[in-house]
């Protein structure tokens, strides 16, 4: 097992420094003089300008060599330091991120743990009966095919444009402040159904095809029918072939969370839920490089979180990697 | 967005459950196996795929439907009564003149869609097309040297499977002020090849300690040639399932994209209609022209692929065919 932590501790630590490395490298190495391309939006008389660029490219270290600046970002980094926001002034990128953070959360962990546990029980019942089979899979492939952000469209669309159940944007009502009393915790409630269903709806369909597919294999495979010639019931083989068939899909969990975090973006600007996404969206409109490059380090470093949560579930689940640690192999 | 495509391919990734390699491939039905270990492909092996592919509903269906879209995409912008630039009444519903409507600004719905639907055809085709040739390339010298090598790749591969996408196309697309069909494209390809890699790379790994690859190696063949010649045919059926895949989920990733403002900024596709209708309040104007039908296709189209690739699993994978 220490093989296998030591050889994932490395991948998660190089992977984080290649994100931050080209989070610091895309703007750097970026054609154009960012000092220039600012300075360009104040008409400035050209008397003037020449001091001004020389104190601001001081002032945002951009006259140093690149591998100072770099060594500097890094500094920033470890200190938890991403610089002010341009959007939404005085306010530090990472108190903006905070802000957002409880809300993205809200919407994704829910979405993907139950979407995954729903679509493979599904995916386990469909591969037994043939009239659930019929319906499961033709939806599954359905929804699959369905480009989310048209489904972020046609849900608000019919659920609160036409038929005035849910509210189609925002995190809460409009007029209130966040506060601990019922109005609002309600709110917020009504708020989030909606996004967090289609986030839902969306990733069902391919786990329940995934696991369908799976469970049908394994129940043909060697082990499944010695079980069978040794007189198992159908229900103990069953559930053998769920557990191994949860492996593969585990595994494609793991590969999947920098994906499924592009469609909850996709999600929280479409129905302006006031999550990192939005606040994405909003760094874009409004040109706040630092923004955007702080939020780009808090996904990858959730992504890589959500990934060592995963290899530790592993070793719950699958036995193999408990015997490496004990010397035997498997 | 379109993980659950690709992880039909990661599902693949992992050995145990891989598809037979033809070399299994007992005779079905009386007909004799058509390709052997490595063996070209025989007139005799192309009539038996004829015969189970013409026979299977799903891929019948799948391409007919298919088809039907990728006709709109050549002729539509040909018989579309409007073209894209043309101003009428804005807001009005479909109609004998317009037979989509009319969006915010005048513009015909039904000439922007049938426009967007060549657009995001192109967009998925070249981002499938990049992503296999690298992650093919980069499978094949994995699986085929294995040791560090092969570690190093995979460290590569993991590493980029873990970055989002998204994101990244946000902080590039965000510095380039204008984007191209082909930018998009190569992006996504650039972005998606690991899924090809690690599937292209499992498959090579068993399928190299064969007998056959044996032969070919003890008979002094390059090892580049005995890669193309005995190992890709063996998966050819398996890569092709993995490039429509990609084909599909690369047309839903360019409507993700597009839909956030971050697809090419100078044609229309599926996905800036979609982009258009919601920063236009579509919604609250109650204009589901505008939006409903560049979804619908896209969706029949994806749907389709997917339909079609499980025929051709069934046509392919004798396990699979049965009842």
């Amino acid at each position: 097992m220490r093989r296998y932590f030591t050889r994932k501790v490395i991948t998660y630590v190089l992977a984080f420094f290649v994100g931050a490395t080209i989070d610091w490298g895309i703007p750097h190495l970026m054609p154009g003089d960012p000092v220039q391309i600012y300075l360009s939006n104040f008409d400035l008389q050209p008397s003037g300008y020449a001091p001004l660029y020389k104190t601001m490219s001081e002032a945002f270290g951009t006259s140093l060599p690149l591998w100072d600046q770099y060594l500097h970002f890094w500094d920033g980094l470890v200190h938890g330091s991403f610089g002010v926001s341009i959007y939404d002034f005085p306010n530090q990128v990472t108190t903006l991120i905070w802000q957002a953070l409880p809300y993205t959360l809200a919407l994704l962990v829910p979405a993907i743990t139950l979407s995954y546990i729903a679509g493979n029980r599904l995916g386990a019942l469909a591969a037994r009966r043939k009239v659930l089979d019929n319906t499961v899979l033709p939806a599954g492939y359905i929804f699959q095919a369905m480009p989310y952000a048209w489904l972020a469209l046609a849900a608000p669309y019919l659920f609160g444009v036409i038929w005035h159940v849910f509210p189609i944007s925002g995190g809460y009502a409009e007029g209130l402040l966040p506060q601990f009393s019922w109005i609002f915790i309600s709110s917020l409630f009504v708020h989030w159904l909606l996004p967090f269903l289609t986030v839902f709806l969306v990733s069902l369909g391919g786990w329940a095809i995934g696991m369908r597919n799976l469970v049908i294999y394994e129940l043909e495979s060697d082990s499944s029918r010695y079980l069978r010639a040794l007189g198992a019931r159908e229900g103990l083989v069953r559930r053998y072939a769920y557990r191994n068939a949860s492996l593969p899909q585990l595994s494609g969990l793991a590969l999947q969370l920098g994906v499924v975090i592009g469609g909850n973006i996709v999600a929280e600007i479409a129905f302006r839920y006031p999550g990192l996404g939005l606040l994405i969206y909003n760094a874009i409109t409004s040109e706040d490089y630092f923004l955007l490059q702080g939020i780009f380090i808090f996904i990858i470093i959730g992504v890589l979180a959500a990934n060592f949560i995963i290899d530790i579930v592993f070793v719950v689940v699958d036995p193999r990697t408990r015997l490496s640690m004990q010397g035997a192999t498997a | 967005m379109s993980e659950p495509l690709i992880s039909k391919a990661a599902d693949f990734a992992n050995p145990e459950q891989t598809l037979t390699p033809v070399p299994d491939v007992v005779s079905v039905a009386g007909t004799p196996a058509g390709s052997v270990a490595g063996a070209p492909v025989t007139a005799d092996g192309r009539g038996e795929f004829l015969h189970y592919a013409l026979r299977n509903r799903k891929l019948v269906f799948g391409l007919a439907l298919e088809a039907l879209f990728v006709i709109a995409a050549v002729v539509g912008p040909l018989i579309s009564p409007h073209n894209l630039t043309a101003y009428f009444l804005p807001h009005q519903p479909p109609s004998a003149g317009h037979w989509l409507g009319t969006d915010y600004f005048g513009h015909d719905v039904f000439a922007q869609l049938v426009n967007g639907l060549r657009t995001s055809y192109l967009v998925g085709a070249l981002g499938a097309l990049c992503a296999s040739a690298i992650g093919m390339a980069l499978g094949f010298i994995a699986g085929w040297r294995g040791g560090l090598l092969d570690d190093v790749l995979q460290m590569v591969t993991n590493i980029i499977i873990m970055m989002p996408s998204l994101v990244l196309l946000i902080v590039i697309g965000a510095y380039l002020k204008t984007r191209g069909l082909v930018f998009e494209g190569v992006f996504i390809g650039l972005t998606t090849w690991p899924w090809v890699a690690r599937a292209v790379r499992a498959q090579t790994f068993t399928l190299r300690s064969r007998e056959f690859v044996d032969l070919a190696r003890l008979s002094g063949r390059r090892p580049a040639r005995i890669v193309l010649a005995d190992i890709a045919p063996n998966m050819a059926s398996y890569l092709f399932l993995v490039v429509i895949l990609l084909f599909g989920s690369s047309m839903l990733l360019a409507a993700s994209y597009d839909f956030l403002g971050l697809g090419p900024t100078n044609v229309t596709s599926l996905g800036t209609m979609m982009n258009q209708a919601n920063e236009w309040s579509a919604l609250l104007l109650h204009t589901w022209w505008w939006f409903v039908p560049p979804g619908v296709v896209l969706t029949g189209m994806v749907a389709a692929l997917l339909i079609a690739n499980v025929g051709l699993d069934e046509v392919f994978n004798p396990k699979l065919r049965g009842q």
